[in-house]
């Protein structure tokens, strides 16, 4: 009983400073955040009194609708390519890398340990008007006037490189769970390499899949290091919005507004999304 | 198989013939694995961007083209003061960060994996939330909290503040997933020699899961060195490295943030290289037991 008690005061114990700093540090700030969106000006001044202002997110939202939109549309588009792009990589280093497999993964987070911002700025050199990529996309007719720079597709693609690794691991790490005698057992009954991939390996990969594209799509929606340096006016991103507003603006309540809707939408799209792919995963796993 | 004289020039003929069959069946056979490989110098190109770079010459404030190789920025890395200043704030910011986060995370993923107890699943929550939370909304949720506050004065005290809050969910889930597939027996056995709970925990467990804590505080350095958005929000005036260059990129980055980019690229290689050959040794030390299977080396951070 006595060491029962023990063994349960240990536990918070153990427990209590993370969730103290996660509690004091995370979810109150939430809580002033929200309180933050719903204050309004008092006039004159550069203060702000809490009246319940919901005006602020009609507002907020009436002046930075495209934006908001813009950023789940490149983020969309980025997730997309990114699981299109990672999903080869992963299964080779899954299944036929070998003695390979550790220098490609070595590979994948790479990037990573190069900072954020300066991989950002390589790709700003890349894309440049004047390097050999955007005169070769010219030339096929995929880079109108000869730039990339300053346009979406250069914002896009900063996202798809950037949160790449994302989406990468989570797919090594579920198709490297996948028993190869399953596989094996398809090809001795038949199948063809087409079949067992989109009815036997693919099915079983959906967890990683899930876990990628939600790692992948998260962070780019409220990303704007990437809008900031290689997109231009038009390719703003509700993130540059968030941050010119809070940090040059000072308009704290509409900013404030804005990263709620952010964060609700988010979490939206994450829950329905959980729901409509989360049950194919889940089945995958039992198959397994 | 083979060939016979007679049949020689036929199958001149045929291989030709097969040959680029055999060759497009290659193709065919190969293409995820030809997909892969570029898929690799995608992920490397801007790597190699970055090393070429800084050994560029360039006229003017701008390093966005080729112009003379010189090696005058890795000679003199800090040659400008401020980027000096701001890679020194960095180091100390993400060194403290790593301390406390590794601490209040490994203890954290201690009570998670070997405590039951009532809110486990709040607690478990808790530490997923974070993680599922945009940068941009947890700097601006933070800075409106000091805002209101009004108390510290945002600055280095507010970042550490900050990056310890972001690192401690990605310490537990890499603690706790080695935790997770620990043999227990181990432990087990020591009480059974007499070793008190606390001797068991500090010769047995926490050598144990070593190499678990060890990667947890990798990746927090890595994160809190590499921190841009939320940093941004609760600086103040203080300047890390990723802030120093956010705000040089409006007048020209100088070359030497390329030789740091580099320098710091390699010093993050070695040091995975170290926690890899520590993993190994760990596994090495658990390798007695003969039904264990070897398992695969996994790399630090990735949970």
């Amino acid at each position: 009983m006595a060491a029962a008690l023990r063994r349960r005061s240990l536990a918070y114990f153990l427990l209590a400073p993370g969730t103290l700093w996660l509690v004091v540090f995370f979810v109150i700030p939430l809580y002033f955040m929200a309180k933050l969106s719903l204050d309004t000006e008092i006039p004159g001044t550069l203060h702000y009194r809490f009246v319940w202002e919901w005006s602020n997110y009609k507002e907020a939202l009436e002046l930075y609708d495209t934006q908001f939109v813009r950023s789940f549309i490149y983020a969309g588009i980025a997730t997309l390519l990114c699981l299109l792009i990672a999903y080869p990589l992963a299964y080779v280093i899954a299944f036929k890398a070998g003695r390979w497999r550790n220098l490609m993964l070595f590979a994948v987070v790479a990037p990573f340990f190069t900072t954020y911002l300066v991989r950002t700025l390589a790709w700003e050199t890349i894309l440049s008007d004047e390097s050999p990529v955007t005169e070769f996309l010219h030339a096929i007719g995929l880079a109108p006037g000869g730039h990339i720079l300053a346009t979406g597709f250069a914002v896009i693609a900063g996202i798809t490189y950037n949160f790449l690794p994302f989406m990468v691991l989570p797919l090594y790490a579920s198709l490297e769970r996948i028993d190869v005698r399953v596989l094996e057992a398809s090809k001795d009954l038949y199948a063809s390499a087409a079949s067992t991939f989109w009815k036997v390996t693919l099915p079983l990969s959906l967890p990683g899949v899930v876990a990628g594209t939600l790692l992948t799509f998260i962070p780019a929606v409220g990303d704007y290091v990437n809008a900031q340096f290689l997109g231009g006016v038009n390719n703003r991103m509700i993130g540059n919005v968030i941050q010119s507003l809070y940090l040059t603006q000072s308009d704290y309540p509409a900013a404030a507004a804005l990263s709620f809707v952010l964060m609700a939408v988010i979490m939206i799209v994450v829950f329905v999304y959980i729901r409509f792919a989360g049950s194919e995963a889940l089945m995958g796993q039992e198959a397994a | 198989m083979s060939a016979t004289p007679a049949t020689a020039p036929g199958r001149g003929a045929l291989s030709a013939e097969t040959g680029a069959a055999r060759a497009w069946r290659w193709l065919r056979e190969h293409a995820v694995n030809i997909v892969a490989v570029l898929v690799v110098i995608y992920l490397l190109v801007p790597i190699v961007v970055i090393f070429v770079f800084s050994f560029n010459n360039p006229a003017g404030r701008y390093n966005f083209t080729w112009v003379g190789f010189t090696l005058t920025h890795w000679a003199h890395p800090f040659s400008d003061s401020e980027l000096a200043k701001a890679m020194l704030t960095s180091i100390k910011l993400a060194l403290l960060a790593t301390v406390v986060s590794t601490v209040i995370g490994t203890m954290m993923a201690i009570a998670l994996v070997r405590h039951r107890f009532v809110g486990r699943r709040i607690a478990n929550f808790l530490i997923v939330i974070p993680m599922a939370t945009p940068e941009v909304v947890m700097g601006a949720s933070l800075l409106s909290f000091f805002l209101i506050l009004g108390s510290p004065a945002l600055g280095f005290t507010t970042l550490l503040i900050a990056h310890v809050m972001f690192c401690i969910s990605f310490v537990v889930v890499v603690v706790r997933s080695r935790l997770i597939g620990f043999d227990r027996s181990l432990e087990e056995a020591a009480k059974d020699l007499g070793a008190t709970p606390f001797e068991t925990f500090r010769l047995i467990t926490l050598p144990l899961i070593m190499p678990g804590i060890f990667g947890g505080a990798m990746l927090a350095f890595a994160l809190s060195i590499d921190d841009f958005v939320i940093s941004n929000f609760n600086a103040g005036t203080t300047v890390t490295f990723p802030l120093y260059i956010f705000g040089a990129a409006q007048r020209g980055i100088p070359v030497e943030v390329y030789v740091v980019a580099m320098i710091l690229f390699f010093f993050t290689v070695a040091a995975m290289g170290l926690v890899t050959w520590q993993q190994r040794r760990a596994e090495r030390m658990t390798a007695i037991r003969p039904e264990q299977e070897e398992s695969d080396i996994a790399l630090p951070g990735i949970a």
